[in-house]
């Protein structure tokens, strides 16, 4: 499994427009991906669960992924989160 | 004549007859059924056609509202394709046997429900977009085709709240306004309303009725208010409001975007001059390229004890922060004078404009004016800001003021704080003695301001509240016009910028001038940022 941490710039947060780009991006893996936090983990593939955790301008999420595409995963969802949040 | 406040959500007059907005209200009732695979298949079935159709309104909207707004369709179709949300649908149908109408709705209450206890107002407000989604899928599931206002002449929407869908599919072109009795400022139809350049007012509650369909009515989005079968008198003033705002937008097609240049080619800043963090909207509608005047003075007014470093570090960060790396120049605490603060406790003077005020305060009680200080160098990280002072008359002063800058700067690197180095400072001309020293003055700054109406009262010993003297005073008179002339000539012999920020910025007899003395910013209020730019590209 492989693990990434950041700290969310934009100042609107994930808010409903990246949240489905993110969503966009972590299907784009086979392995099962998963976001969240303060401990609480949700699947990255489902839009409701992602904005579900009100992630706002100066939080740190954790984003994780398993499976064979693991470390390519991981490395595309952390270029993405600094582009665009 | 009724009136009915509510909250603005885009500036602009409509005037028209309004139209209420009625949708197929359905009872959905939860039924028995036996064959549950085949109910699930049916839900299925309608979801497809609902992504379908989304799709077609994701290409409508990115035609009529750009790719950004129209974003809100993708991510509904995304809300459709929700594991969490189709599980739900699915297990309520199988476990409870019942019909998919009944799953879907209550499947969208619940997660409405979690959007709507969330603790922030935007997510709050997405709860209508879940709502929206089911919606279309339980009108595929009923057969009932979307609900549709048909209508032949343009007409002022009125409804109880519009759904960003329901929002997109209006035709344009027979849309006057909106005014809904519900709704958020960040609810997607407010954000569309805006893009579209319709003059929209929410939050109208109860008092809006449908009995109010038909009527006359002047939707005043500046204000966020809606009269009913407005009367002659109102009538006549929304109308000239109405002008005054199609002509400011006309100047905006036109000129939004284009540089302020003459025909030869001379470029100038234009810039533009707020007094709250609210005008910042104005600022960037308008177009100009910075704020060139940022009085500091309401934080003051508008509290009731100092305000504190932190609040003041907030407001100039976002200000920094909303105009994205453009110049924000902002005036240090200008008090005294015509604007007193109780807890100040200015003694009451004999001739308060040539008095205790504005940097004089600011160097007699260091504490004040550090205080602002660590709070605008704070800022400085998060944009392009520069600080100016105002009254200066001597070179001695602005040391002085360097002195207190150095120390706070010391202060703030023991702290680790971050603020940006080469941050610019710059000073007021608006007493003749700055005039007569800005050679000196400029060798020590890094531009010049000219306070206009400041300068004009002390070059011609004229009180510019006093009516009496309004036949001796001469707005463009010469010994102000020279004035500026040799602050021009010796800030640009000192390799450093001048700009004007007082009313004469904005006056556009003098524009020409200006633009001949070298005069290379002018700020003014944002709505004659585009009138100026006009009049500059018609300078030679």
């Amino acid at each position: 499994m492989k693990e990434l941490k950041y700290t969310i710039t934009d100042p609107e947060g994930i808010h409903a427009r990246p949240a489905g780009l993110l969503v966009n991006k972590a299907k784009e893996f086979a392995s099962d991906i998963k976001i969240g936090k303060d401990g609480k983990m949700v699947d990255a593939k489902r839009i409701f669960g992602v904005m579900g955790l009100g992630v706002k301008t100066g939080m740190e999420i954790t984003m994780s992924a398993e499976g064979d595409d693991e470390a390519d995963a991981i490395a595309a969802l952390e270029a993405f989160l600094k582009a665009e949040l | 004549m009724i009136t009915i406040k509510g909250k603005s959500v885009f500036g602009g007059v409509s005037i028209g007859k309004i139209k209420f907005y009625k949708r197929n209200d359905k009872v959905i009732k939860r039924t028995h059924v036996d064959n549950t695979t085949a109910e699930t298949e049916r839900f299925h079935d309608a979801k497809k056609i609902a992504i379908e159709q989304l799709k077609e309104l994701y290409n409508k909207a990115i035609a009529d509202v750009g790719e950004a707004n129209a974003a809100i369709f993708e991510i509904h179709q995304m809300m459709l394709e929700d594991l969490d949300y189709i599980e739900s649908i699915e297990n309520i149908i199988q476990t409870q046997e019942v019909n998919a109408e009944y799953a879907v709705a209550t499947t969208a209450d619940n997660f409405a429900q979690m959007f709507s206890s969330m603790d922030d107002a935007y997510m709050q407000g997405r709860a209508a977009d879940v709502k929206d989604v089911s919606e279309r899928i339980l009108n595929i599931l009923s057969g009932s085709g979307e609900t549709s206002m048909k209508t032949d002449e343009p007409v002022i929407i009125a409804a109880d709240d519009l759904a960003p869908s329901e929002t997109v599919q209006l035709d344009k072109e027979k849309v006057l306004g909106f005014a809904t009795m519900y709704g958020s400022a960040s609810s997607h139809t407010a954000i569309l309303a805006r893009t579209m350049n319709i003059p929209a007012v929410i939050g109208l509650g109860d008092e809006l009725s449908e009995q109010f369909d038909g009527k006359d009515a002047v939707i005043d989005g500046f204000t966020g208010t809606i009269y009913i079968d407005p009367d002659e008198a109102t009538l006549t003033v929304m109308r000239e409001k109405r002008e005054k705002d199609l002509e400011q937008r006309r100047l905006l097609d036109e000129l939004k975007g284009k540089e302020n240049v003459t025909k030869s080619g001379q470029k100038v800043n234009v810039y533009a001059n707020i007094g709250n963090v609210s005008d910042v909207g104005l600022v960037l509608k308008n177009d100009a390229g910075g704020i060139g005047l940022f009085r500091s003075e309401f934080l003051y007014l508008e509290s009731n004890d100092f305000p504190t470093e932190e609040a003041q570090f907030q407001v100039y960060k976002q200000v920094a922060e909303n105009m994205a790396g453009k110049r924000v120049i902002i005036r240090t605490l200008d008090i005294g004078a015509d604007k007193q603060v109780d807890y100040f406790n200015l003694p009451k003077e004999e001739n308060p404009a040539l008095g205790y005020r504005a940097i004089r305060i600011c160097l007699s009680q260091p504490e004040i004016f550090k205080t602002q200080l660590r709070a605008l160098y704070r800022a400085s990280a998060f944009g392009q800001i520069a600080i100016m002072f105002p009254m200066i008359i001597s070179v001695d002063e602005v040391k002085k003021i360097k002195e207190i800058v150095a120390t706070v700067k010391a202060e703030l690197d023991e702290e680790g704080i971050p603020y940006k180095k080469d941050i610019e400072i710059g000073i007021m001309i608006e007493t003749p003695a700055s005039v007569m020293m800005s050679r000196e003055l400029a060798k020590e700054v890094d531009f010049f301001s000219v306070g206009t109406n400041d300068l004009t009262q002390y070059t011609l010993a004229i009180d510019r509240q006093n009516p009496k003297l309004e036949p001796f005073l001469d707005t463009h008179h010469p010994a102000v016009l020279r004035m500026i002339q040799m602050a021009a000539d010796n800030a640009h012999a000192e390799g450093k910028w001048i700009g004007i920020c007082g009313e004469l910025g904005a006056d556009t007899e003098l524009t020409d001038q200006f633009l001949k003395m070298g005069v290379d910013e002018l700020s003014v209020s944002p709505a004659l940022v585009l009138p100026l730019r006009k009049k500059i590209r018609e300078c030679e």
